[in-house]
């Protein structure tokens, strides 16, 4: 099944809908398909289409027209440096790229995003039905390393869309404020379940609080997903300027790509209690979202007396009904509820692929996640990092989380991330970097030892603590924890 | 009557209708729209309904047997019914998911 099927049925059933809007640029799901149909016509004997630019309209109609053609549709982080964006380029071409401003590669055709709607001749064929075949290639974030190209074929994402929203399900007056970037897979999936739903997009190409805020009100925006770092600078920006949270048309904010800290989500339901929360936890090779904390486990954990109840508003909720969850220990074999261990997933929506190194799914089609975490006894998964991020001091297996989360509990620290740091006699042990609520009068490193001691055990407690003003996070909140462990490498 | 697997576009003879297949049993399927057979593709001039069209085909829906064995997306919605093997298909009924992007 193709992807273009979703644009195709939604141009059909509502053409007269509102689709996307960016600026002063307003399209229907007609102009869309239009505008996709005109732009396919320039594919002819294109091998891959790649997008260099901020989101715009000119991304959901390049998505589209690339599965029109049956070829690969490429997003690319425009914030790389020009070296990096080089080395993708290179790995991408031969392909057409859509950019205002990119290095010139070999094999690599250019056009600006606004030509994009320059009408010329339409393709009136049909798009192909390969079985397998390739829909998007997203380069990950590359935290631990070159970035991997995944592969996400239509079948997947078809799967993902039939498997979770119902077609037309939204109202006309509904809209979803998109902030997130087009080359990372929630910006991929917005555009996905918003054509499908029949909810018109209003994307906002750079991300600040004041931004944000003022379109939501100008657009009368309804729905809206978010990174944690960025709902923690809308309810910081508001505060701040002394504002309320004015928001009375929005309905739902639908969060996730990196942890949520405890105290944000508990702000953001007190000053908005109108608004339906739900954390979505997915990864790129899995086609997005794959577990789900709903508005009613919201509110059950906000207004729970039971401590268990109460800490599901740290987890990311219960699997889609589509997609099946295991954790599995060291040993592979699987952990009973509470334990903490590997996360692996199997479902239709699952790619587990990368070119080069082929696909990561075990012969009955589980798929190592590499996010360590456990499920609780009424199966809500709570995550504990990376599996890269374990600390192992002296063949014991530490997870930066359970020290991370006692230390935020002190008053007097802001952020904190715990890394491993070489040690002489247990190979690894523990190193935190702290963000001091004040520079000026950072917490005692005797205070910070001791009540890693005394609330877990001294295994845990960090043998180098240093002060920073404040964490390397990239654009979507993933916090870059290779640059803290270089910081203490030397 | 034809081959059909899941992907395989059918459309109707008799109206608008158009689905496609999500899953199907190895069996041979005879799948109709308004009393005649759907098709592998559009035809130019529509036939006439064959019998009662009932409630006909809603887009976006999903058809599917009693038991579930087979499973069908509605792509465009038409005045037909769907059936499979003498059976009018039901509209599958899904748990509703608070939208998460």
């Amino acid at each position: 099944m193709n992807i273009h099927l979703i644009l195709q049925m939604a141009a059909d059933s509502m053409p007269d809908r509102e689709a996307v809007i960016c600026g002063s640029q307003r399209l229907t799901y007609q102009d869309l398909g239009d505008a996709v149909n005109s732009l396919a016509d320039k594919l002819e004997d294109t091998k891959k289409l790649a997008y260099l630019a901020e989101t715009g309209t000119a991304a959901p109609v390049a998505m589209f027209a690339a599965a029109l053609r049956g070829i690969p549709y490429v997003p690319i982080n425009y914030r790389l440096a020009e070296d990096q964006i080089t080395s993708l380029l290179k790995r991408v071409s031969p392909a057409l790229l859509i950019s205002d401003d990119a290095p010139e590669v070999e094999g690599i055709t250019k056009i600006a995003p606004a030509q994009v709607f320059e009408r010329t001749t339409s393709w009136d064929g049909f798009a192909p039905d390969e079985e397998g075949s390739i829909a998007i290639e997203l380069f990950t974030s590359g935290t631990t390393g070159d970035p991997k190209s995944a592969i996400l074929r239509h079948d997947n994402l078809m799967a993902y869309i039939l498997g979770t929203i119902e077609f037309m399900s939204a109202e006309e007056s509904q809209s979803t404020l998109v902030s997130v970037p087009p080359y990372h897979i929630a910006g991929i999936s917005a555009i996905l379940s918003s054509v499908y739903a029949g909810r018109r997009m209003v994307q906002l190409p750079n991300f600040s609080p004041e931004a944000w805020l003022k379109l939501a009100k100008q657009e009368n925006v309804s729905q809206a997903f978010l990174v944690p770092t960025m709902l923690q600078r809308i309810i910081e920006y508001t505060a701040s300027n002394n504002e309320t949270l004015d928001l009375p048309a929005m309905q739902a904010i639908a969060y996730g790509g990196g942890k949520m800290p405890h105290s944000v989500i508990e702000q953001a339901m007190t000053l908005m209690p109108h608004v339906n929360f739900t954390n979505a936890y997915g990864l790129t090779e899995t086609s997005s979202t794959i577990c789900l904390l709903d508005p009613d486990d919201h509110r059950d954990a906000f207004q729970s007396e039971d401590p268990a109840v109460r800490a599901r508003l740290s987890s990311v909720g219960r699997p889609l009904p589509s997609v099946e969850m295991e954790i599995r220990d060291d040993d592979n074999a699987p952990c009973g509820a509470g334990d903490a261990g590997y996360v692996f997933v199997r479902g239709e929506q699952v790619s587990g692929e990368y070119h080069g190194s082929g696909s990561l799914l075990d012969e009955n089609g589980w798929f190592p996640t590499r996010d360590r975490g456990y499920l609780d006894d009424a199966g809500y998964l709570f995550l504990d990092g990376r599996a890269d991020d374990v600390i192992v001091r002296g063949g014991e297996n530490i997870s930066p989380g359970e020290i991370e989360d006692v230390l935020i509990e002190m008053s007097d620290i802001k952020d904190v991330a715990a890394v491993a740091v070489a040690d002489d006699e247990w190979g690894e042990a523990v190193g935190v970097v702290i963000v001091p609520a004040d520079m000026t009068t950072p917490p005692e490193i005797e205070a910070i030892k001791s009540h890693v001691k005394n609330q877990l055990r001294s295994s845990r407690v960090p043998t180098k603590v240093t002060f920073m003003e404040e964490l390397p996070y990239n654009e979507t909140g993933k916090l870059l924890r290779r640059v803290l462990r270089d910081v203490f490498s030397t | 009557m034809v081959q059909i697997k899941a992907g395989t576009k059918l459309f109707s003879a008799v109206c608008d209708t158009q689905i496609m297949v999500l899953r199907v049993p190895a069996d041979d399927l005879d799948v109709t729209c308004g009393g005649l057979p759907m098709q592998t593709e559009e035809a130019a001039e529509k036939s006439s309904m064959s019998g009662d069209a009932g409630e006909g085909s809603l887009v976006g829906k999903r058809y599917v047997d009693e038991a579930e064995t087979m499973e069908f997306l509605c792509t465009r919605g038409g005045e037909g019914n769907i059936s499979v093997n003498g059976v009018a298909l039901e509209i599958k009924q899904a748990k509703r998911l608070p939208s998460s992007d």
